[in-house]
């Protein structure tokens, strides 16, 4: 029981760091560049939230003002490739990296300016009562975080296999000139692809903030996240999901079954045995090229 | 401008261009030896701290300017040297044997680390590198026997000859020692640049597929690569621990890693004046901040991030407007007014190159 009980939490925890790894994905596989500061952004759509929700700020009900917190963030990812990201079109991999961490620092700082660094929580609907199955508990909004994962998860892969849209952006990313060539908009697809993450980072940040407190250093989980992303390989959004549950699922055990100081070195211990031994993830979609 | 003829492939790979740079360069250090008894002691400690910085930055400028690998967990290496020199020195070696051991035997970590790496491209090199930062600070707790885990170690009173150096009460020769290093290691820098592993270095950050076409071992490349910038970093990492007295697993965080490879991008990735630009960046902003907080009437009030977040900043706008940092803008100042009138503005036009994927789908 004590078992199974680790599992689910387990569970729940992971789908939280597969969505912060979704919105890795995403950018990867439309730009093929990572968002360092997708934990970041994790943190400001939660804030974004909190602010509109919380009776000390807005009070607004919290039905209107996750809506409202979703949209703030896409259109905040939209502008954030069109003031910055654009002009770096062109420029390597590496130059991307360090600039989305200098840019998590940012939001970061101005989170805290904002929201001050006590942490908080929000005032969620989904952070009351608990379900019990046979001796397992489980919080309502453990259920809420596994269901609203799996849902989207679903969603972000049918979108990227069957709507013209979603193959635009496979199609910016692995080729971008011939991308141009077949007439697609190439930068305002990328546009997209990062309003869509910013949205998938609200939602992640909202169903966070219903499990427990946050503070402005909350985008720090996002390395953990990215321990899932290349556990699953990056560019493989059910691989996302997948290493998301192994990082979450691994945690608590770690916790339960190890000495002290080595549980928390677990996941991390876990992203560097996958690195060396599948350099490219378990989800593997990469051929090594020959000369 | 100063044209120069060359007249044999001797005059390509000459530590300097011609004897005015030599001159530059001489006087800089002429200038630099001198600096105690120009400065007071508060603002030497910030100079030996720049040097320090610089070293670790050239350091990583090796591996990630020259090689083309980014590295974010160059404090681990940090840490090793630091670790390594002073634990050579408890067991009662002298500074000048323990300080190079220190640096070889981070050098030597760093290419057993190097082995699974050089499988790993860009970014999946950046996050192994992430997690090896982060579990740096554990696997110093956990090896507590050795390492004295959170309560930490002190840094010895170095000896030399008989003469004693220490930080707080002979800032000067600390200062000279730093310099003597930072010397060292910039010749060794420029030479490594001249010899035919650092062009197979520069060939590799270029194209690995041109680099192995041309011969070019890569894997052995890169493992030297990681091997030489450890040592360097960990070289860094010993004076570091000297600087600051006193250290345990935090002082050497990831956000010692993550500052250390922002500081080479301002300066000036594949530069050597770019490391040492960055140094001063990275040294003095705090210095900066606190000055323009009490000129606007802030007073004591502390804002935490706020170094940071203003770092990260200058970083968004160097990477929009200057991808060749510091040095860059610097270049190209400096090549305006040499060829004035006839700079245009398209000279430093960069190739832009189209994205492609290796993934299948």
């Amino acid at each position: 029981m004590e078992v199974l009980q680790l599992l689910v939490s387990g569970l729940a925890n992971g789908c939280v760091y597969g969505l912060i790894a979704l919105g890795f994905v995403l950018i990867y596989k439309a730009t093929e560049a990572v968002n360092f500061a997708q934990g970041d952004f994790m943190m400001l759509g939660a804030f974004v939230t909190l602010g509109l929700t919380n009776a000390q700020y807005m009070d607004l009900p919290f039905w209107v003002a996750a809506p409202m917190a979703i949209a703030i963030m896409a259109v905040l990812g939209y502008l954030l490739d069109f003031f910055v990201l654009r002009h770096l079109f062109g420029q390597s991999q590496t130059a991307v990296v360090i600039l989305t961490i200098a840019l998590g620092f940012v939001i970061r700082f101005i989170a805290g300016a904002i929201w001050g660094h006590e942490p908080q929580t929000l005032e969620s609907p989904l952070a009351v009562g608990d379900l019990r199955v046979g001796g397992v508990v489980l919080g309502m909004a453990d259920v809420a975080v596994i269901i609203v994962t799996v849902l989207l998860t679903l969603f972000l892969y049918q979108f990227f296999q069957r709507t013209k849209l979603g193959l635009a952006m496979q199609a910016a990313s692995q080729n971008q000139m011939a991308a141009y060539f077949m007439g697609i908009p190439v930068r305002r697809v990328q546009g997209m692809i990062w309003g869509l993450s910013g949205a998938v980072a609200a939602v992640a940040g909202i169903l966070f903030a219903s499990k427990g407190a946050i503070d402005p250093n909350a985008g720090l989980l996002g390395i953990k996240a990215f321990a899932a992303a290349v556990i699953g390989g990056f560019g493989s959004l059910p691989g996302a999901l997948a290493g998301g549950l192994i990082v979450g699922v691994i945690e608590p055990f770690a916790a339960r079954y190890l000495a002290a100081g080595y549980s928390q070195i677990a996941p991390y211990a876990l992203l560097l045995f996958v690195l060396v031994f599948r350099p490219h993830g378990l989800f593997s979609q990469v051929r090594t090229k020959k000369v | 401008m100063r044209i120069h003829f060359k007249t044999s492939y001797e005059h390509d790979i000459r530590l300097f261009a011609d004897w005015w740079s030599f001159f530059v360069y001489a006087a800089l250090i002429v200038v630099a030896v001198a600096l105690p008894w120009i400065m007071d002691e508060f603002y030497l400690g910030e100079v030996t701290n720049v040097l320090i910085w610089a070293i670790a930055g050239l350091g990583l400028m090796l591996l990630t300017g020259q090689t083309g690998q980014a590295s974010l967990g160059h404090a681990a290496f940090l840490a090793v040297g630091c670790y390594a020199n002073v634990i050579f020195m408890e067991l009662g070696l002298p500074f000048l044997i323990a300080f190079p051991l220190a640096g070889i035997v981070t050098g030597i970590v760093g290419t057993i680390i190097a082995i699974p790496a050089i499988r790993m491209h860009g970014i999946y090199l950046a996050i192994a590198t992430i997690a090896l930062s982060i579990l740096t600070d554990d696997l110093i707790v956990l090896l507590e026997p050795i390492t004295n885990g959170v309560s930490g170690k002190f840094a010895p009173t170095i000896t030399i000859f008989g003469i004693e150096i220490e930080r707080w009460t002979t800032p000067d020769r600390f200062y000279w020692l730093v310099l003597a290093v930072t010397v060292l290691c910039t010749l060794a820098y420029r030479n490594l640049l001249r010899a035919p592993l650092g062009r197979a270095m520069a060939a590799v950050r270029d194209s690995e597929v041109s680099a192995t076409a041309m011969g070019v071992h890569i894997a052995r490349t890169k493992a030297a690569s990681f091997g030489i910038s450890c040592a360097i970093t960990g070289l860094a990492g010993a004076l570091m621990g000297f600087y600051a007295g006193a250290f345990n697993n935090e002082t050497f965080s990831i956000v010692i890693s993550i500052t250390l490879l922002m500081m080479i991008v301002i300066g000036g990735l594949g530069s050597i004046h770019g490391a040492f630009f960055g140094a001063v960046v990275v040294a003095f902003l705090p210095q900066a901040l606190s000055i323009a907080k009490d000129s606007i009437g802030g007073g004591s009030v502390a804002i935490p991030g706020l170094e940071t977040g203003v770092f990260g900043l200058i970083l968004i706008l160097f990477i929009m407007f200057e991808p060749m940092g510091i040095y860059g803008r610097w270049m190209k100042i400096r090549i305006w007014f040499e060829l004035f009138p006839f700079a245009r503005k398209d000279m430093f036009k960069r190739q832009k190159s189209y994205l492609k994927t290796e993934r299948l789908r």
